[in-house]
Formats: structure tokens, C-alpha cells, sequence
């Protein structure tokens, strides 16, 4: 007789769903349905599996040139977005219109813009708020969507069934249009807005990930021995399941925090996102664009700026997932 | 002769080097005959196999010396588009394991009529008839209602005579069955041999038998041929290998089937592991694990001893073939 | 199969209820919808109360949610800021957008499952690890940055397209505007279809395949591309409805008097109706490619058609 088999079903796999603008939050979905599957074929024991997984995979980053440099440009920009004074002398806020537009002199190596701000120091300062972002988003999607996918794949049940229909109805809703419709009526010209949005639409796609994964590692013989022998929920949940589902959700959550910096820079261009006084690409390139045909450099720096910190970080995920799923060497 | 296989050697690139797969094969199966291939996972049994039906993955895989001839015709010198047209046609493989052998999405229908839409210029709809001729062929129960079905619908033996069903289709004059019954439940093992055996008899089949169960060889094999680190050690009739091994790993295999007069006593096993085909030991690939090795198994390789005793031609590689046949 | 169906519409109905919701919530309870109405005059107390009155705003939020939902049944979806119907502004709207999003996905069908069964069939070649490369820059660049890269260099200085838009928005003058709201979800298709590729390539039926003595084309796309397709085929699908959501951004550079270019006129000037009706629809849109999907799934995959 036929086999029950739906891939539908909660659990096995799911319908990527798209998180409306066609676009990068996607991609973690995506790469992180292939992990999973992956992750699965198991050494021995938890303990020397979770080990040789991760010492494996640190080996073979290690000799990784992408790896690499993504991480040392990801070191660096941490660095200037803490520090921006190492690299950049001037002011980001002081201008000077009789310079609007214009291109580079000494000193001053990307020219200006239309305020007659310099190009080089905006960019450099605009570093500061996309990591921000970038970083306190992740952490925050990924503590809140990491607990409750991992509970929910973890106890199953009426819990899971809400949570699922819970992340279907954000899944439902356009980003980019949540966004304007949410952040239009703020006035903070603070990130927190920022950052509590891209929380709220992004924690149900790391819950996602950490639900399925919870659900494979529960799955494993080793862990159902573990339950055999009476090992209590909590224990089994810190000490058998979370080290193995865990891999997943970084991987996801590195590549998302590339996503999320480009989120907050369509955010800001559409002016909803960051607000001026605050120096961000994506307002700089918003004031750029229309200006493209007479001053192009205004565009070139921040928006190259904003490329080369989104490709590090989902680079940076690409390589880590390289390296835990051995299927793929 | 219909397939002769000579001195072939077939290599792998891999991460840690050049994995050593095949070492100079020799072995050869007549019409109607059926040859065993013993040994264990890694022993090379099958890399041979897939490299005579032309499915090798190449890269990695490299054949790296030897010839291949089926009815006199060097099958390695041949253009790609010549052995395809054998394959399947003439010369024919059955897998191990039925359900991931079988495209899923396709009806068993339409896999088993694309041999012949493909080789015989058939229409779709006589195909899907001769398809369901074959099903009846291998016993499958109504046929005609269940040709449309798809693989996952059957059982396993169901599945694996469908297998047998696309490698008979065109009535091949040779069939590669690499572990044909191991997937199956040991019930369902018998009737699928015997399935086998039947139809080879029948069309006059040469079957060339891949497998790691003695048991199986016994019933249905004319000749045996024992492999080991890519090498061939013991060739021989079926029935002078069961009475007197000429190669100590041929023993050790022997000694560890489970015997009902031997219960209670300790079940026997070679001790050691397979050898890592990047590393092959020196002299005799087999002499770490070997009880009865000295000194020159560790230098020079065996050559191949003729064993004269028996009148069907028999082989050995072994520098002791003697002492071990009349331990 | 009829089952399997039913099951998949119940479970949308409340993702339909909760995303309206969410959304309804978002524009009434944050906006003022009537401030809005008065622009920067403060209206009349009477007056505002009478058409809170008229438009149920005087009640809970709840009966307001199913008042509207009732009246959008009955095809009744309100008034934009300019007065018009909201209906009408969705009629010019939506097939505008509709023909841009079909110009995105044929694009994204055609070069990314090409490009993706390329490098799949060519994996740690010197072509599979450029155009991995290359994928990723792509999704590394913002939308909005690629998209006036391009209208600058080939509408403005190269002047192989025009730059903007006509209203009637006819299919030639939506290819570019269709590259760049594909480029993204183009790259995530190359990618999908080479792991998929990739993965199968060295399925065992595919290894029967080869071993049946089939010609090289017949096995990859009778046998090898169906099975591999079945991810790609979900993602194409759910993004019907994403591109249409996701087209504000490219609608705004190209000028494109579409779905989002509507939306964002009625975010701007905080016209409730404008944003929760087409919301509304998009949501549908969203729901019912869900659907398709689920289904061209269970075509291709029949081990689903029987469960």
C-alpha cells in the first residue's frame, strides 16, 4: 500500500513562503531547508557529533578564502562603525553648500554631495547605523524566533499548531508594506523603530528554522534513548536537542543579518526607515538617486558601501553552511 | 565468450588522494552461464560492474588501464553514442535498492515503455502494451491495472521485480545484478532469486551475480570470483570453493557463515577491517588481516597460481594456495 | 486529492483573517482616518463625528474589521483620497502590475532554471562557481541601487529603453522594469534549481537512467529535471504573489502607475480604504499562488496525490 507522504505536512517541509519584496529574507529560508536536511546523518554520540560537527567545519572555514576575508571585512566594519574617528577625520553633519555636488579634491576622495556634506565621512558614518540595525535585529529575531520555533517544535501540539499559523499570517503580509504603513507614523529618529520592526516580521522565519530543526533532533535514536532512560524536558531540551539544533539558526541568522542591513537601507530610501539627523546609506542613496544624471558618485559610494556589507555577512553564511553540511563538499 | 573482462583498473580522485578502486581484474561469463562476485563493501565488486555497463561517475572515477570486450568488442575503446546503444539494449544492470532505482515521479509504465520507445522507435501506446506484457512476465499481479501506478505504490519485491521486468525488456544477452535480493525481505529474497534464475535460463542469459551472501551464490552461480582490495583472489567453480578454499580470505568468508551443527560455539570472524584503497598494504593486500601470513606476503604481491587440481580452470592469489587448500 | 484541497483552503482562512487583520489594525489604529480626509484643516467637531458615524469608526475595532470585510464581499471597498473608488483605482492598478509581474516571472522561469540546470550539471566548474558568485552580488545589491543603476546607464545615457513608463504601461516598455524587480528572486531561482540539480544529479534513478541507455538529453529532462523542478515550481508560485507586494520599489523608479505606486499614495496621504483594500487583495493573491503551488506540487510529485 501507498506510504503516507506529505511533504506538507508540519514538520517535513514547508511552502517557502516569500517575505514580500521578492527578495533577500528568502534566501536564509531557502539555504537553511537544505541544511536541514542535511544535518541529519549522525555521528555516534551527541556530544561527539555536536564536537567533530563543529571542529570539521571550523577546520575546513579556516582554509576558506571567503570565509576569510568576509569575516575580516565584517571585523572591520564593526570596528570603524564603533570607532569611525580611526578612518574618518571630519565631521558627517558639517557642510558646506557651495560645494554641493561637487567631485573629489584633496581631502576629500569621494567629493560631495547635494548639501555639500563629504561623500567619504557619510560613508564611513553610515556604517554605524546599518550594523546597528543589522545586528541588534538579528539578535532579536533570532532570540525571540529561536524560543519560540524551539519550544513549539519541541512540545508539538496546540502550541506548534498556533505558532505555525502565527508565522503564516506574518509570512502573508509584504514587508516592504508593513513597513511604510507601520513606521510611517513614527517620529523617532532613533533605530529602535527599525529594529523593532524587522523583529516582528523576521523572528517567524528563524522560528521556522529552529522549529524544524528541534523536530529532526528530537527525532534522533540517541535522544529518544535519552527520553527512555527519564531524562526530564528540561535537561533533554539544553543538553540533547538545542546543541544540534542550533547550527541552523546561526547559519540563518548570519545570512539574515546581510538582509536585514539591505531591509533597513530600502526602508530608509523609501523615508520610513532611519531619519536625518542619523547618517545612513540608504538615505544617502535616496538622495542620490535623483541626482544620478549630474553627480553619480553620490550614489557610487554609499550604495557600493551598503553592496560589500550585505555580500560579507551572507557570504559569511553561505560559507559557515558550506562547512557544517558535508553533503555538499 | 560473451563478456571478458581483462586486467582492469579503475581509480578515484578524491579529497585525501587517489583511491585505488580496481587493481587488475580479470574475469570472463559465457551465455547462460552465471558468475558470482564476492567481497566485501569497498572490495571493488561493484566499480567493476558499473564500469563494464559504462556508468562510472568519470569525474571522479577514472578507468585507468584494461580492456573490456563483449562479444569480442572493446567496449572502452567505443564512442559514447555505440555503448549507449548497447546499454539497456544488449547489456543490462539490476540495482540493489528498487525504490530510489525507480524514478518516483514516473509511472512504472511509461520507465519500463521507455526501453522500448527509446531503443525500438516505438509509439508510446505500443510501448505502455509491451509494458504490461513484461509485468505479467515477472508475476506481477494485474498488471494491466497497475502499469499507471507509481513506484511507491508497490512493495518491495513488487518494486525490484520491475527492476528485473526493465532489465529483461529487450532481452539483453548479459545482466549485471549487483545485490539484487539484499533490500528484500528474507522471504521475498528466494522468489526474486528464483525469478531471476528462471528467466536467465530462458533467454539464455549470461548473469553476472553481486553480492555479499554466500547463501545466494551456492543455489544459482557456475563459477565464483572472490574480490578483494580491487583484486580478484579466487576464481573457481562453485562447488570446488565451497569444498576447499585456495585462498585464506575465501576461508575466513566460509568459516563466518552461521552453521546450525556449530551452535553454541563462538561465531568465527576475519579479524581487521577492509583495507583503505588510498593506502593498500604491500606485498598481499590481505596480509594484516591474514592468520597464515610470513614474511614474503608482506613484500611481493601474489601473482595469480593456476590451481591444476581441479579440471575446470581455477585460480589462486595466494603464495600458500597449497597449504590452504589442504587445511 | 479533493481532501487535500479542502484541507489546504481551511488552513488559509485564518491566515486571510489574521493578515487583514493585522493590517486593518496597523492603518486604523495608528492613522487617523479622518484627520486625514481634512488634509491640514482641522475639521469641524460635528462634521467628523457624523462621518466617524458613516464609517463605523465610532465602533470596537472588531466590528469595524467585519464591517469592512462585509462590505469588500459585496465589492464595496470605499473611496480613495481623491474620491474616486477605491475599485476603480484597482482596476487601472492591478493589471498594470500584473503585466509587470508576469514579465518578472517569465524572466526569472526562463534565465534562472537555465542558468540554475547549468551550473547544477556543471557543479565546481569554473561556470558553476562564477555564476554562484555572481548570484550572490546580486542579492547583495538593493533593489533600488540596481534599479536606477540601470535606467541611468540604458534609458539615460545608452538610450536603449526608455527610462520611464507610459500610463498604459503596454509589455516592451516593462522588460527593463521586469529585470529589475526579477533580478533578485532570479538569483534565488539559480540557486534553488542548482542545489536541486546538484542533488540529483547523483540520485540512483538517475544512475537507471543512464544505465537503461537513454540519450544524455532524455535523462536530464525527462528524469532529471522533473524531479529537481518541484522546489523551484514552489518558489516561482509563492513569488507571484511577493513580486506583486514587492513591486513599490520598483513601480516608484520606473514610474509605473501600478499596485504599489496606489499604495504608496495611500500610505503618504493615510487613505485607509486605498491601503487596506489593496492590501486586502494582495493578501488573496498571496493565499491563492499558495494554493497553486500546493497543487502543480501534487502534479508533479504524485507520492502527494495518493496520501
Amino acid at each position: 500500500m501507498p506510504e503516507p507522504y506529505d511533504p506538507l505536512q508540519p514538520g517535513e517541509k514547508e511552502v517557502i513562503a516569500p517575505t514580500g519584496q521578492g527578495g533577500p529574507m528568502d534566501l536564509a529560508l531557502e539555504e537553511a531547508q537544505s541544511l536541514e536536511k542535511t544535518l541529519e546523518p549522525a555521528g555516534p554520540g551527541p556530544q561527539e557529533k555536536a564536537r567533530s560537527l563543529w571542529s570539521d567545519a571550523w577546520h575546513q572555514l579556516r582554509r576558506n578564502p571567503v570565509f576569510v576575508i568576509s569575516l575580516l571585512l565584517i571585523l572591520f566594519l564593526v570596528v570603524i562603525s564603533i570607532w569611525p574617528q580611526l578612518i574618518a577625520s571630519g565631521d558627517p553633519l558639517q557642510c558646506d553648500l557651495s560645494k554641493s555636488q561637487q567631485g573629489s579634491e584633496p581631502g576629500h576622495p569621494f567629493g560631495f554631495d547635494t548639501q555639500g556634506c563629504d561623500v567619504y565621512t557619510r560613508t564611513v558614518y553610515g556604517a554605524q547605523a546599518s550594523i546597528t540595525v543589522g545586528i541588534c535585529a538579528t539578535v532579536g529575531a533570532a532570540l525571540l524566533g529561536s524560543l519560540l520555533g524551539g519550544l513549539a517544535g519541541f512540545f508539538g501540539g496546540w502550541w506548534d499548531a498556533v505558532l505555525s499559523r502565527v508565522a503564516d499570517i506574518f509570512f502573508g503580509i509584504p514587508v516592504i508594506l508593513g513597513g511604510l504603513v507601520l513606521l510611517s507614523v513614527v517620529t523617532s529618529t532613533t533605530v529602535w523603530p527599525v529594529v523593532g520592526f524587522i523583529v516582528l516580521l523576521g523572528w517567524p522565519q528563524i522560528a521556522r528554522i529552529a522549529r524544524g530543526s528541534v523536530i529532526t533532533a528530537k527525532q534522533n535514536d540517541y535522544v529518544q534513548a535519552a527520553r527512555a532512560l527519564g531524562a526530564g524536558n528540561g535537561r533533554m531540551l539544553l543538553r540533547h536537542v538545542a546543541p544540534n539544533a542550533i547550527a541552523p539558526v546561526i547559519v540563518v541568522a548570519t545570512i539574515a543579518l546581510g538582509t536585514y542591513i539591505s531591509l533597513e537601507a530600502t526602508l530608509s530610501f523609501l523615508g520610513v526607515g532611519l531619519r536625518p539627523p542619523t547618517v545612513s546609506w540608504g538615505i544617502d542613496i535616496s538622495n542620490a538617486a535623483s541626482q544620478i544624471r549630474n553627480a553619480p558618485h553620490m550614489l557610487l559610494w554609499p550604495a557600493g558601501a551598503l553592496s560589500i556589507t550585505v555580500l560579507a555577512f551572507i557570504m559569511l553564511g553561505d560559507a559557515v553552511r558550506d562547512a557544517l553540511d558535508p553533503k555538499l563538499r | 565468450m560473451l563478456l571478458e573482462v581483462r586486467d582492469l583498473h579503475v581509480e578515484f580522485k578524491t579529497r585525501d588522494g587517489v583511491a585505488k578502486a580496481v587493481n587488475g581484474v580479470n574475469y570472463s561469463v559465457d551465455a547462460g552461464q552465471t558468475l558470482a562476485v564476492l567481497g566485501e563493501s569497498g572490495s571493488g565488486k561493484s566499480v567493476t560492474a558499473q564500469a563494464v555497463m559504462g556508468i562510472l561517475d568519470m569525474p571522479p572515477g577514472r578507468i585507468a588501464g584494461g580492456e573490456i570486450l563483449f562479444k569480442g568488442a572493446d567496449l572502452l575503446k567505443m564512442k559514447e553514442e555505440e555503448r549507449r546503444k548497447i546499454r539497456g539494449a544488449d547489456m543490462a544492470m539490476i540495482f540493489q535498492d528498487a525504490l530510489s532505482s525507480l524514478n518516483p515521479v514516473l509511472s512504472v509504465g511509461a520507465q519500463l515503455g521507455e526501453m522500448f520507445e527509446v531503443h525500438r522507435g516505438m509509439s508510446r501506446k505500443d510501448a505502455r502494451g509491451k509494458a504490461v506484457e513484461l509485468m505479467d512476465r515477472v508475476k506481477i499481479p494485474a498488471a494491466k491495472e497497475r502499469v499507471g501506478d507509481y513506484p511507491h505504490q508497490f512493495s518491495g519485491g513488487m518494486r525490484q521485480r520491475i527492476m528485473i521486468a526493465m532489465a529483461l525488456a529487450l532481452e539483453p544477452s548479459l545482466i549485471i545484478a549487483d545485490e539484487p535480493t539484499t533490500a528484500l525481505d528474507v522471504t521475498v529474497q528466494a522468489q526474486v532469486m528464483d525469478l531471476l534464475a528462471e528467466l536467465q535460463r530462458e533467454l539464455n542469459m549470461g548473469l553476472i551475480l553481486i553480492t555479499h551472501d554466500l547463501g545466494v551464490v551456492a543455489d544459482v552461480a557456475d563459477k565464483i570470483a572472490v574480490m578483494y582490495a580491487g583484486r580478484i583472489v579466487e576464481a573457481a567453480p562453485v562447488h570446488d570453493i565451497y569444498r576447499s578454499p585456495a585462498h585464506p580470505y575465501t576461508r575466513g568468508l566460509l568459516d563466518s557463515i552461521p552453521r546450525l551443527d556449530q551452535k553454541g560455539q563462538e561465531l568465527y570472524a576475519i579479524k581487521g577491517l577492509p583495507p583503505n584503497l588510498l593506502a593498500i598494504p604491500s606485498g598481499c593486500a590481505f596480509n594484516p588481516r591474514c592468520p597464515m601470513a610470513r614474511a614474503v606476503c608482506r613484500t611481493d604481491v601474489p601473482p595469480l597460481y593456476e590451481v591444476t587440481e581441479s579440471p575446470a580452470p581455477r585460480t589462486s592469489a595466494c603464495h600458500f594456495w597449497k597449504e590452504c587448500l589442504h587445511a | 486529492m479533493g481532501r487535500y484541497v479542502i484541507r489546504r483552503l481551511l488552513q488559509m482562512i485564518p491566515v486571510f483573517i489574521g493578515s487583514t487583520f493585522l493590517i486593518f489594525l496597523m492603518v486604523y489604529a495608528l492613522g487617523d482616518p479622518v484627520a486625514a480626509l481634512f488634509g491640514d484643516k482641522a475639521p469641524d467637531p460635528a462634521t467628523a463625528a457624523r462621518i466617524r458615524k458613516d464609517l463605523y469608526l465610532d465602533q470596537p475595532l472588531w466590528k469595524q474589521y467585519l464591517h469592512y470585510m462585509g462590505q469588500i464581499f459585496q465589492g464595496d471597498f470605499g473611496t480613495a483620497f481623491n474620491g474616486q473608488p477605491v475599485t476603480e483605482l484597482m482596476a487601472s492598478a492591478f493589471p498594470v502590475t500584473l503585466r509587470l509581474t508576469i514579465v518578472a516571472i517569465l524572466i526569472e522561469i526562463v534565465v534562472g532554471i537555465t542558468l540554475g540546470v547549468v551550473s547544477g550539471l556543471r557543479r565546481g566548474q569554473l561556470v558553476d562557481t562564477s555564476l554562484l558568485v555572481l548570484t550572490l552580488v546580486v542579492i547583495s545589491v538593493p533593489v533600488f541601487v540596481t534599479g536606477y543603476v540601470l535606467q541611468f546607464l540604458l534609458g539615460v545615457k545608452w538610450g536603449w529603453v526608455r527610462p520611464t513608463v507610459s500610463s498604459d504601461a503596454p509589455f516592451n516598455e516593462l522588460i527593463l522594469p521586469g529585470v529589475v524587480l526579477a533580478l533578485v528572486s532570479l538569483a534565488y531561482v539559480t540557486r534553488l534549481s542548482r542545489t536541486s540539480i546538484a542533488e540529483n544529479v547523483k540520485a540512483d534513478y538517475v544512475r537507471t537512467a543512464v544505465a537503461k541507455g537513454l540519450p544524455r538529453r532524455r535523462v536530464i529532462t525527462r528524469h532529471l529535471l522533473r524531479n529537481s523542478l518541484i522546489p523551484v515550481v514552489t518558489f516561482i508560485g509563492t513569488d507571484i504573489g511577493a513580486l506583486m507586494g514587492g513591486a513599490i520599489i520598483t513601480e516608484r523608479i520606473f514610474n509605473i502607475h501600478g499596485v504599489g505606486y496606489q499604495l504608496y499614495q495611500g500610505i503618504l496621504r493615510n487613505n485607509a480604504p486605498t491601503v487596506v483594500g489593496f492590501v486586502t487583495i494582495l493578501v488573496i493573491v498571496f493565499l491563492l499562488a499558495n494554493l497553486l503551488v500546493d497543487l502543480l506540487y501534487a502534479v508533479l510529485d504524485p507520492r502527494i496525490r495518493y496520501a
